[in-house]
């Protein structure tokens, strides 16, 4: 075969490899272009349930952030979340609070935060005030338990 | 007395043959680093390695996408978790069978060319014609060829994730519904760019090292004889593939914890 067609051939291979790799890079991990300017927040949970690092951080279910990293403050051991939010959203009042939701039943779970109404703007470093710990399904299932059997004895007095 | 000394035989003639081939791997990279100013003998060498294996990978990965689109979905569906059937599809391909299937398929199908286009020019003994015209065969024949495999089977690795991934896409949306939107966002939210798509070329970087480094050395090494160069063969297939697997072994412990 001539030079000239070899090379277009290698052309076409490379040309269709970069741009495999282009669509992994940016249609499969969809991150290689959100590494942007972010700013971190933390906010102080008591408990964080299954929360892993990388889970999003939504406000109203839109993704505005990730959690970035989850420590535990070795002075009254609550769980320290570090979320690393766009520096697009950086009109988040001072007082926003945050909880941790679980998407579906037994879905993954995320952050979620509620914007409050102060002028103030929360900035790099800044800390969440009002937090609300994940929901765990163990103690919610064995408080309906015990509800239920003291509603069992109460019954069974009032038969009596 | 015999069996310990047959033992003894296989040790010694192992070590020698790895010595022999570490030998020849600084040799041939030197070579490869010389052989880059005159690159169209590399072009010549991407064309026969990379462009005649492509075919097969875009098929196999397209295959091996709808295989998994069909599995993940049938097994998804029972948690109803369908909705991370992409996630599921992407992670399989890019962190394990797009660089593994690639490297296998590229040993079966360029990496025993090589053996035996460098074991039959061995025993007509063109490497040592060459040599009398003071040409260097490293430089003008091994160089070449191992620059043209370490770039050829990342990208042979990335065509056919990226191809499996739509054909996940085709089953997944096709054949059973799932919402294209849902497919893609899941792969996106739990793909990252380091953990998983970068430590995928790596991989595959390596691979392409070892499968054109066994077939390399396969040929230069074969006993120059019809049935030399075919034993070379075989055995280029067999070592590649199994050094592959370990690898695979290695680097994922490595990469993604375990060890």
């Amino acid at each position: 075969m001539k030079q000239k067609t070899i090379e277009i051939w290698v052309g076409i291979f490379m040309m269709i490899g970069i741009a495999a790799l282009m669509m992994l890079a940016f249609k499969v991990s969809g991150s290689a272009g959100g590494g942007g300017d972010v700013y971190r927040i933390n906010a102080r949970f008591e408990n964080v349930g299954g929360l892993n690092e990388k889970a999003p951080v939504m406000i109203g279910g839109v993704r505005i952030g990730r959690v970035a990293d989850i420590r535990i403050d070795k002075e009254d051991f609550s769980a320290v979340v570090g979320m690393d939010i766009d520096s697009k959203y950086d009109n988040l009042p001072s007082d926003t609070g945050a909880s941790i939701l679980t998407s579906g039943l037994l879905g993954a779970q995320f952050v979620g935060l509620d914007p409050g109404a102060e002028d103030l703007y929360l900035e790099k470093g800044d800390e969440l005030e009002i937090t609300q710990s994940a929901i765990q399904l163990e103690s919610l299932i064995s408080q309906f338990m015990f509800s239920q059997a003291g509603k069992g004895d109460n019954s069974g007095d009032d038969d009596n | 007395m015999l069996w310990l000394q047959q033992l003894g035989q296989i040790g010694l003639r192992f070590v020698s043959r790895l010595g022999m081939s570490l030998v020849f791997l600084i040799h041939a990279l030197y070579g490869a680093v010389r052989c880059l100013p005159r690159f169209s003998l590399v072009i010549q060498q991407l064309f026969s390695i990379g462009v005649l294996t492509m075919l097969i990978i875009l098929v196999s990965g397209l295959f091996v996408g709808m295989v998994l689109g069909l599995q993940g979905y049938n097994q998804l569906v029972n948690f109803s978790a369908e909705s991370s059937l992409g996630l599921v599809v992407a992670l399989f391909l890019v962190r394990e069978l797009g660089p593994v299937l690639s490297a296998l398929l590229f040993a079966g199908r360029a990496g025993s060319a090589l053996t035996a286009e460098i074991g039959l020019m061995k025993a007509t003994e063109q490497l040592s014609a060459m040599e009398m015209m003071a040409v260097d065969p490293m430089k003008r024949v091994i160089g070449p060829r191992f620059v043209a495999g370490l770039i050829a089977v990342p990208l042979l690795a990335a065509m056919m994730s990226a191809v499996g991934v739509l054909g996940g896409y085709l089953i997944g949306h096709g054949q059973f519904g799932v919402d294209p939107g849902v497919y893609w966002t899941s792969m996106q939210n739990g793909v990252d760019f380091v953990d998983d798509i970068l430590n995928g070329v790596i991989k595959s970087v390596v691979f392409g090292f070892i499968v054109t480094w066994v077939a390399l050395f396969e040929g230069y090494d074969a006993i120059p004889t019809s049935e030399g160069v075919s034993r070379a063969t075989t055995r280029t297939v067999v070592t590649s593939s199994l050094a592959v697997l370990g690898g695979d072994f290695i680097l994922t412990a490595l990469m993604f914890g375990g060890l």
